[in-house]
């Protein structure tokens, strides 16, 4: 009970004005996204072929329908559209998270080494020549190791301030681990494995299927539920320490289920797509200029504007060029001006 | 010795182009004047293809490999030059050799094969330079490959050797391409070649990795020049080959049941080939002579009725000659299934 009114006596910035307006776009932008990426590709499929693979599928009338057609879209740009939307969704949220718990909103996904973790267990997968699978997994239990050394470390050593404790540590075990991924790269086969490294980190949706969804779709689902539901003490959470602590919430506890939630999607997220910057650092900004800073607002928005805009990127991606552009080339290009307008701008928004 | 230098001569005169300044110097592929050292007896490989192509000619002046062989590439060469240690590589993408263990190996002459680009040309004059050990940096492109054999051959004073395996080369390429010259270039069979566990990565127009391929047939990705790239599956569908070349064994055991493949072309008529890679690589890497049993093999899966010849003899005779050791039968079959 005074937990909760703890948290409605804080001030809402954007009380005055109503979230809808704000949502509507995140929901315009993700379906305009969704009818560009299933019509658009290297295979030429109409809107007309579309309808039809839907109509089949509903156990409508089959056409003369080519199964080339209705492969690429079950079997290729089906789950490929999925897993971008996913993706985009689990960066913003986690990052939206992180940007919260942090109370910094220069922060990433990746910055307690969830991303350096994942990225130096996919390279050992490569050079220890696994398949797919086995690569992807050690990629999600590499993110899921480093992140727990930073907190286990951040922890452990008193402090004032443990939030920077724990961001200090988090820089400093993702470069060690950078270092491992260029160690490995240094060891590594330069004929075959070294530009099957370089091609991973990336970041890439070319090869996703349907077999690719699943492990994708559990741990996301789970952080992201996790996140939301704690969505009003997030609120808490971007307050200072002791004022968090007057109002009653358990800081210690709620921290580790947000790094830990944040966690997990991040690494499912790097672990399929390869690394993919910028999303969770751009998105969670447009989703606060959308519907304001409070999280109840802001986690949702962010999640449907993470999976609309990186589904924008990866059709870009798959449709610019017969070669597949990196989805972390193309998110660096759209997010540098982004960046420096937001380091501009920091002052007058962010307080 | 006047013989020999009268022979190098005059062979050379005749086959490497001109330009030998008697006895003393060779004008190397770059057009670097290399001293030729009077007695070789020990030869640095500054990368893999170089070690194939020394090892090849002259198996017994290789001091060691750029990367150490594994125990089963050892079964298709001599034992005691294939356990030869490992002594790192000093050109490519990165120096893991380094300069001092390079003099206190004590060789006679570094030799590189591979691009003739201003990069090489600079590295190769910079560690001549330091190491006052004579550098020569030779041709790596597939069709130079004879011309490569005898500057090397006049090099380290093995003309003969070098002539014999640079003719089997030039008769190679002469009988297989001129076997499938009357097909018009339109007609020849579009390849896919595939890299990576999901066989997404593929050599455009041009690259290395796509030499031999875009030799014999037509390459789906050679519209765009350039070198390794990522391709969506969309794309292949939208090229639709009709045979995939592979180099990996996970994709080449996955594809025929991944149902986002079952539309294109090659994999429907069961035209999905793993490219054999023992020692060496048949198709691709290293980018050494390696391939040139590769040239066979790929005729054979592209035009099987212009390619009578029996594989297994021919493979037979190719590791008898470059490789120095006759493969069982029971070798080459496991060769040829493209198994490490």
């Amino acid at each position: 009970m005074y937990l909760r009114a703890g948290i409605d006596s804080l001030p809402r910035m954007n009380n005055a004005r109503s979230a809808l307006p704000g949502f509507a776009i995140a929901i315009a932008v993700l379906i305009a996204g969704l009818l560009l990426a299933l019509t658009v590709g290297r295979y030429p499929i109409s809107l007309g072929d579309l309808m039809a693979v839907l109509v089949a599928k509903l156990g409508g009338p089959r056409g003369d329908i080519s199964p080339a057609v209705e492969s690429v879209i079950w079997q290729v740009r089906g789950p490929r559209v999925m897993a971008a939307m996913l993706v985009g969704a689990a960066l913003a949220v986690a990052g939206t998270a992180f940007q919260g718990l942090f109370r910094n909103p220069l922060v990433s996904p990746d910055i307690l080494g969830a991303s350096s973790g994942a990225a130096l267990g996919a390279v050992l997968g490569i050079y220890l020549s696994l398949g797919v699978f086995a690569i992807q997994a050690i990629a999600f239990v590499g993110g899921l190791i480093a992140v727990g050394i930073v907190y286990v470390i951040g922890a452990s050593v008193r402090s004032r301030d443990p939030i920077l404790v724990l961001v200090l540590t988090g820089v400093v075990v993702g470069s060690l681990f950078g270092a491992g991924v260029g160690l490995v790269k240094y060891l590594a086969d330069p004929y075959n494995q070294l530009p099957a490294m370089t091609f991973w980190l990336l970041g890439s949706l070319s090869a996703t299927g349907v077999s690719d969804l699943l492990p994708l779709v559990g741990p996301v689902a789970i952080g992201a539920a996790v996140l939301i539901a704690l969505r009003w003490r997030m609120n808490v959470m971007s307050l200072p320490e002791e004022e968090a602590r007057a109002l009653g919430v358990a800081t210690g506890p709620l921290r580790i289920a947000i790094v830990a939630a944040a966690t997990l999607v991040t690494s499912a997220s790097v672990a399929t797509a390869g690394i993919i910057g910028w999303v969770g650092l751009v998105v969670p900004h447009l989703a606060r200029s959308l519907v304001g800073p409070d999280f109840a607002r802001l986690l949702p928005a962010a999640a449907i504007l993470g999976g609309g805009y990186l589904l924008l990127i990866d059709t870009l991606a798959r449709t610019l060029a017969q070669v597949e552009i990196p989805l972390g080339i193309l998110t660096a290009v759209i997010g540098t001006p982004f960046f420096i307008w937001l380091l501009a701008s920091v002052q007058k928004n962010w307080s | 010795m006047i013989d020999r230098r009268a022979l190098i001569a005059g062979l050379s005169a005749a086959l490497v182009a001109p330009r030998v300044a008697l006895g003393q110097t060779i004008k190397d592929a770059a057009g670097r004047t290399v001293a030729v050292p009077a007695k070789v007896s020990r030869v640095f490989p500054a990368g893999p293809p170089a070690a194939i192509l020394l090892y090849t000619l002259a198996p017994d002046l290789l001091i060691g490999w750029a990367r150490a062989n594994r125990p089963e590439e050892c079964a298709y060469m001599l034992p005691d030059i294939c356990t030869r240690p490992e002594v790192g590589r000093i050109t490519g993408r990165g120096n893991t050799a380094n300069l001092e263990t390079v003099l206190a190996l004590k060789p006679d002459l570094i030799l590189d094969v591979g691009s003739t680009s201003a990069t090489f040309v600079s590295l190769a004059d910079r560690v001549q330079e330091q190491t006052s050990i004579p550098y020569a940096l030779l041709d790596g492109r597939f069709a130079g490959i004879a011309g490569t054999y005898r500057t090397l051959g006049t090099l380290i004073g093995r003309t003969e050797d070098a002539e014999k395996l640079a003719r089997y080369a030039e008769d190679t390429l002469k009988t297989i391409l001129g076997r499938i010259e009357p097909i018009a270039a339109s007609e020849r069979p579009k390849v896919y070649y595939a890299r990576g566990p999901r066989g997404l990565s593929t050599g455009l127009g041009g690259s290395i990795n796509v030499e031999t391929i875009e030799m014999l047939g037509r390459n789906v990705a050679g519209e765009t020049q350039g070198g390794l790239a990522n391709v969506s599956i969309e794309q292949v569908l939208v090229w639709n080959p009709d045979v995939i070349v592979t180099i990996d064994q996970e994709f080449a055991a996955t594809v025929r049941s991944d149902p986002s493949w079952a539309a294109v072309k090659a994999v429907r008529d069961n035209r999905i080939h793993l490219s054999p890679k023992m020692p060496f690589g048949w198709v691709d890497f290293p980018p050494s002579v390696n391939r040139l049993i590769g040239l066979w093999w790929l005729g054979k899966i592209l035009y099987p009725e212009r390619f009578p010849e029996d594989l297994q003899t021919l493979t037979a005779d190719f590791y008898t000659r470059f490789y120095h050791v006759t493969p069982s039968s029971a070798q080459i079959d496991h060769v040829l299934a493209g198994r490490d």
